[in-house]
């Protein structure tokens, strides 16, 4: 006889794996767009497991928030890869970067004292944290350049670089008399941004 | 002036907004000029440091507006002293970046309805396929009894598996143990075996202090085997037995072998012994089998800054956890562990090989 219990169990096993997979796949791609949606649903399907594992190992509401935020930094990050694939389930990702990153801050803060390490094996994520580490790096540079160069500059590099916005509109913002003022204002700007910027990361 | 001039040209390029005659006069100078090729390479790598810093922070602010929303609708819990002050300022803070968010969100939308339609299509395949497979098999009767014998066997499809562990027989009706730690995050627990064949299991109890949980596989498609080789000692063992292990740091089994090196576990543990071996990820819940055929332990943790510092659960435990559990409800009664142990005479390679038939992989999203 053929056993239609296993047909069923077999196509409903399926189903649910697609439904997830499909749901999580939308997540990640509005993650990688920062959509406030995606990441709201993330973070009430996720933060409170977070905060449990980080307060039974020795850390605060504030040090959850902050662990938390630093890895859906890192699943943005690679969400926005064409070549990332994501292996698990968001949850497990999320479990295993936030677990890596609280033992380790532990370990710099010379808390760690627990040296039981469960054998479980759970999805890696040491790579993707090093490279993390590294743009948080970069990112830090970048943002204390920005802050060293002062207004107007902070304010038309980011019209111009970020906003994408064009010298016109910029001259009419900043109050400058034509596009090309604008221009020789950015290029000013850029020079001195640059320079802060390389002259810090010769240093690290 | 013609710095200004000569950087325009270079993020024109790098835009890519040049014609072709432009950016083949443009390459041609860079192949020729050292300097220009110099900036090119310089601006490049900074544009893309800029860019990367304008895409977090914008993340950042949408994670601290989620954030903000989430502390004040109380999901996302305050120390009582930087409470409502701080909502108010991040708020304030971030406000502005809600009409960005939302016309990406708009843009998301139309991506998502776009991958619902892959997704279901592909849905649609697999269904075909299986009914391919159906119809060949229906064409030779001989053929057909086969795969209804491999249906029977196979069980559960493929899980999506996010953690990996052992777990070992208990019972020939499918009792198995592993540690509590193992099945703690799972929802969905799968025992699979060296076949590749899932069999879905069901956590019946489950010791944190001990770190043992014991497990039946539910699935109907398992098949209770005939009798376990091997024997769960009751008695501690003693200092500097020797021992081998069999697990799941792979997704294939491994061997392992060691001695009994200390009589408790870490910081003193009576229901724990340290064990001298290797172990990774993935060995937690596997058998500890001394030389007799005996299991001796449950293997559970090391010790992540000294070699070779294993630690693993007692096997008296697992018979502690059997009374209570049999004292929580009776069917579990019948519930017979393993007494003789047919591994005595045999040499280490034949004791492997009988063994690892009841060692299986514990998997589980």
């Amino acid at each position: 006889m053929l056993d239609l219990g296993y047909y069923f169990r077999h196509l409903r096993i399926n189903k649910r794996i697609v439904d997830t997979l499909e749901q999580e796949q939308i997540l990640l791609k509005g993650l990688a767009g920062s959509d406030k949606n995606s990441i709201e649903l993330i973070y009430r399907d996720n933060f409170s497991s977070i905060q449990s594992f980080i307060l039974n190992n020795n850390g605060s509401v504030e040090d959850a928030r902050d662990i938390f935020q630093e890895a859906m930094i890192v699943l943005y990050e690679n969400a926005g890869k064409e070549t990332f694939k994501l292996n698990c389930q968001i949850k497990t990702y999320l479990y295993s970067v936030c677990r890596r990153l609280w033992l380790k801050r532990l370990q710099q803060l010379g808390k760690y004292n627990y040296n039981l390490e469960y054998l479980v094996d759970i999805v890696p994520v040491d790579a993707e944290i090093e490279d993390h580490e590294k743009r948080n790096d970069d990112f830090n540079l970048m943002e204390n350049a920005m802050s060293k160069i002062g207004e107007p500059c902070k304010s038309l590099l980011d019209g111009y670089y970020l906003q994408k916005k064009n010298m016109q509109e910029l001259a009419l913002e900043f109050g400058y008399t034509n596009a090309d003022n604008a221009k020789t204002q950015k290029y000013k700007c850029l020079i001195r941004l640059k320079k802060i910027f390389f002259a810090q990361y010769k240093y690290t | 002036m013609d710095d200004i001039l000569l950087l325009e040209e270079v993020e024109r390029y790098l835009r890519g907004e040049m014609s072709n005659e432009e950016r083949t006069l443009f390459e041609t100078n860079r192949k020729k000029n050292a300097e220009l090729d110099q900036l090119v390479v310089e601006h490049t790598y900074f544009l893309q440091g800029v860019e990367t810093f304008g895409s977090i922070k914008t993340f950042k602010n949408s994670l601290t507006e989620v954030e903000a929303q989430l502390i004040s609708e109380g999901i996302i819990g305050l120390s009582p002293l930087n409470g409502k002050a701080k909502i108010v300022y991040l708020w304030k803070k971030y406000k502005r970046n809600i009409a960005v968010a939302a016309s990406i969100a708009a843009f998301i939308s139309v991506l998502a309805s776009g991958l619902i339609v892959s997704f279901t299509s592909k849905l649609g395949n697999e269904n075909y396929r299986v009914l391919v497979d159906q119809i060949n098999k229906t064409n030779r009767e001989v053929n057909k009894l086969k795969s209804i014998d491999a249906i029977e066997k196979a069980g559960t499809a493929k899980p999506e598996v996010d953690f990996r562990a052992t777990g070992f027989l208990i019972d020939r009706k499918g009792y198995l143990v592993t540690n509590a730690h193992v099945i703690s995050r799972m929802k969905n627990i799968y025992i699979e075996n060296k076949k590749g064949e899932f069999f879905k299991a069901e956590a019946l109890y489950s010791d944190k202090e001990v770190d043992l949980a014991i497990l039946k596989i539910t699935d109907t498609a398992f098949k209770a085997v005939s009798s376990l080789p091997y024997s769960i000692k009751k008695e501690n063992s003693e200092l500097g037995e020797q021992f081998f292990t069999l697990g799941f740091p792979r997704n294939e089994i491994v061997y392992g072998e060691g001695y009994l090196s200390a009589e408790s576990g870490s910081d003193g543990d009576s229901s724990a012994y340290q064990l001298n071996v290797s172990a990774n990820p993935g060995n937690s819940g596997g058998p500890v089998i001394n030389g007799k055929g005996e299991v001796i332990g449950i293997i559970t943790a090391k010790d992540s800054k000294a070699d070779g510092v294993v630690y693993a659960a007692k096997s008296r435990n697992i018979i502690t956890l059997l009374d209570k559990l049999k004292k929580s409800n009776n069917q579990y009664q019948v519930i017979k562990t393993p007494n003789k142990t047919e591994l005595k005479k045999l040499d280490r390679v034949h004791q492997v090989k009988k063994m690892e038939e009841y060692v299986f992989m514990v998997v589980g999203n």
